[in-house]
């Protein structure tokens, strides 16, 4: 199953490879992985898609838990919790179809046109993986995707509950 | 007023002084000339010269394991640091407290494969607890006051601090101070149980009809062991120990049931898959322990204590967790007991003790030593044990010499008993006796090995003659890898594959090249008084080399994808 891990840690030099490392190590899958600082620069907050059964995820938060560097982290996944994805996409629009269509799917999705080249639109989506699943399929069916980049998902949890020190 | 300025590897060795250090074992090299040079100007810290850096983790872990004190490595960048990883990781398979100084090339270079680069922070990522790069001097206090921090506290590791060339030279100054009150808002072990846990924990041992108590090298680690015998003789139940575990309680014990697991006794394994309550403490259920874990004890409640949450569950699933120090966990437990006015059920324990003498009765570790014939090495471990009557530090190397001496080596008490356990690494042996015998000159250390494992750091024989560290060193010498062709003789149809030791070297004249007296045993009759002469030289190495029976298997032994409780008893026959 699918889960969303928030993990608060301290924003050293190695870190980051500690947690990387500790998943191929223990071979834990990983689906995707952001990290950045956080409001305080002396923190960073990752957000980890993996996928695992009970078993396999209460190991993955014990063995991050008990790495030295790490703070808290918390599995968000069974509580109410946002999750939101940016993809950047580039198509061909060569045609005023292909041209007007990438247009009206982006404005379904709720995206942006954010660059025009010659012959290329880049589009900017966010949402939860799965609205980024579907907004790519509805573009393959109109046009042609040049290159697509995504940048993992991140996650908080709604409501009061927060993830800090 | 100026306040004084000291190099970085001044401060290197003012931080281990003000950690109380007295041993660093390690081997000099180009980045860490100037820590050495630091060494050399003062008296408080001896060096330990080495003859391979691996043999100066093994020695740093003996130490910490007979002293319960954090060991200390010193090795040069690249290869002097890579020579380090068999250590460090046989130290983190076994929870020992050590921290590693590596040096490293200038600051500038990293990364640019400069002469001995080597990323050693990267290299042993997964085999650390923890690890610190340092990068300027002021680094250099707080890295390593975290180090030994980190390394000895919670459940204990290994730890690594890497040390870049241009800051420990003499042109880079800055003040020094170091805070040896550490508190890390990240790290923070558990200590108390869960009162909530301690509760349901007893009410299952309360309940137990056959309960087993099943305890590893935490107890050890901890200095548990009085509170378990107390605790044990409360319960007044069965107790078995894990490799790593032996000595936890007194092995002449009327409780103690032997070993566990693969080559364990019958009585222990049997006891743990009759059982109806497990209390296991400071152990973690390694699979040399469970066996197949889909037939394991499935009629227990097991009850899991633990500093470690990751080894909770992680194989064998606790109905119970308690997650702290096992010490003070037991200590709640008896508090817990008395609170309710715990006494054993009587008569539930008398038919479990009957049913646990049948199994012992068995004599699952017995061997037969015909008068005429070779020496079988067990007999040998015997012997050990009657000439040091118990009392002896028993570092072993890996393989069925190691099985013979946890079987027939009862430890009196706890830290005697120093091995390789979840690495099972060949060459731990001498370097660990060498570090053992520098921490306790006046007591018998013996290291058991094979005629393999002894050449894996043989080179540390010259050490023991620059240092005056005379351990007993009793090869079983089989002239094979004995422990690999036992399961080509088992699993392998009895193809030796690359198992024979061909041209083994004279180890009597070995040990005389390196200055130190060597004794070769031929005879059973002449066994006990030639290794009573051997324990008799007091101030010197000497390497007895006993001739054994090279046919004698390690009985009994776990039938494989079996339950914990199937075993060979012998050749051919199933308990
Ligand atoms: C460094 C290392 N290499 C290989 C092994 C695999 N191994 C386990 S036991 C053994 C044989 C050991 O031979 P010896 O030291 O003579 O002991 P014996 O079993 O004969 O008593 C080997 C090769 C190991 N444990 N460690
Ligand atoms: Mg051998």
């Amino acid at each position: 199953m699918r889960r969303i891990l928030a993990i608060l840690m301290e924003n050293e030099p190695g870190s980051l490879s500690r947690i990387v490392g500790l998943f191929s190590q223990r071979a834990f899958n990983i689906e995707s992985l952001t990290v950045a600082p956080t409001d305080d620069n002396s923190l960073s907050r990752m957000t980890i898609a993996t996928i695992g059964d009970d078993k396999v995820l209460e190991q993955i938060v014990k063995q991050v838990n008990k790495l030295i560097d790490v703070i808290k982290i918390i599995d968000i996944t069974d509580r109410q919790h946002i999750e939101r994805e940016l993809l950047l996409v580039k198509v061909t629009a060569m045609t005023d179809k292909s041209r007007n269509e990438v247009k009206r799917i982006t404005d379904i999705f709720r995206g942006n046109i954010i660059d025009i080249g010659k012959q290329v639109y880049t589009v900017q989506l966010t949402g939860n993986a799965e609205k980024l699943n579907a907004f790519i399929t509805a573009l393959q069916h109109e046009t042609e995707i040049i290159e697509s980049a995504r940048s993992g998902c991140v996650g908080m949890a709604r409501g009061d509950k927060a993830l800090r020190i | 007023m100026t306040t004084e300025l000291f190099t970085g590897a001044e401060m290197v060795v003012k931080s281990l002084s003000a950690l109380k250090v007295k041993y660093i074992f390690g081997y000099p090299g180009g980045s860490v000339l100037d820590i050495y040079d630091a060494i050399f100007q003062q008296d408080e810290i001896e060096h330990i010269l080495v003859r391979h850096e691996q043999a100066a983790t093994h020695m740093a872990d003996g130490y910490a394991r007979a002293t319960g004190e954090v060991g200390v490595v010193l090795a040069t960048s690249g290869p002097g640091a890579t020579n380090c990883v068999t250590g460090i990781a046989t130290a983190y398979m076994d929870s020992i407290p050590m921290v590693v100084l590596a040096g490293q090339v200038a600051t500038s270079l990293i990364g640019n494969d400069a002469f001995q680069e080597t990323d050693i922070v990267g290299c042993t990522r997964p085999i650390i607890k923890h690890s610190f790069s340092c990068r300027s001097l002021a680094d250099i206090p707080d890295a390593i006051s975290k180090a030994f921090y980190i390394a000895s506290t919670g459940r204990p590791g290994p730890v690594v601090i890497e040390l870049p060339k241009d800051i420990l030279i003499p042109q880079n100054k800055g003040p020094f101070s170091i805070e040896t009150d550490i508190k890390i808002r990240s790290y923070n072990p558990n200590v108390n149980g869960h009162p909530k846990q301690i509760k349901k924990a007893v009410q299952a041992i309360a309940r137990a009809k056959k309960l087993v108590i099943y305890s590893g090298g935490g107890i050890v680690l901890s200095d548990a062991s009085e509170l378990l015998t107390k605790l044990v003789e409360t319960l007044k139940a069965p107790i078995t120990n894990t490799l790593m575990g032996l000595g936890g309680i007194s092995g002449t014990h009327e409780q103690f049931i032997g070993m566990l697991g693969m080559h364990g006794s019958l009585e222990a394994n049997k006891s743990m898959a009759n059982a109806d309550v497990i209390l296991a403490l400071g152990a973690r259920f390694d699979d040399r322990v469970t066996n197949n874990v889909e037939k394991f004890c499935p009629n227990a409640t097991i009850i899991h204590v633990d500093i470690d949450p990751t080894s909770i569950s992680k194989t064998i699933n606790a109905h119970i967790p308690v997650v702290g120090l096992v010490e003070v966990v037991m200590q709640q437990l008896l508090d817990e007991l008395s609170d309710i006015n715990f006494s054993p059920d009587e008569v539930a324990l008398t038919l479990w003790w009957q049913q646990i003498n049948l199994w012992r009765n068995v004599k699952s570790m017995s061997y037969d030593q015909a008068e005429n014939e070779k020496i079988k090495p067990q007999r040998v471990v015997e012997a050990l044990y009657k000439i040091t009557q118990g009392d002896a530090y028993v570092c072993s190397d890996v393989g069925q010499h190691q099985m013979f001496a946890a079987q027939h080596y009862p430890f009196a008490k706890p830290r005697r008993w120093i091995n390789s356990g979840g690495a099972g690494t060949m060459g731990f042996g001498l370097p660990a006796a060498m570090g053992v015998k520098l921490a306790f000159p006046d007591k018998h250390v013996i290291c058991i090995t094979g005629d393999g494992s002894i050449q894996m750091n043989i080179q540390e024989l010259s050490t023991c003659s620059q240092y005056k560290l005379p351990v007993v060193i009793v090869t079983l010498n089989n002239r094979s890898l004995g422990m690999v062709r036992q399961w080509q003789d088992m699993v392998y149809g009895g193809r030796h594959s690359s198992s024979y030791m061909e041209s083994l070297p004279d180890f009597v004249k070995v040990a005389e090249a390196y200055g130190h007296v060597g004794i070769k045993i031929d005879h059973l009759d002449e066994l006990e008084e030639k290794l009573t002469q051997a324990f008799n030289i007091k101030d010197r190495l000497v390497f007895v080399d006993v001739m054994v029976d090279e046919k004698e298997h390690v009985y009994p032994m776990q039938i494989r994808t079996g339950a914990i409780d199937e075993m060979w008893l012998k050749k051919g026959v199933k308990a």
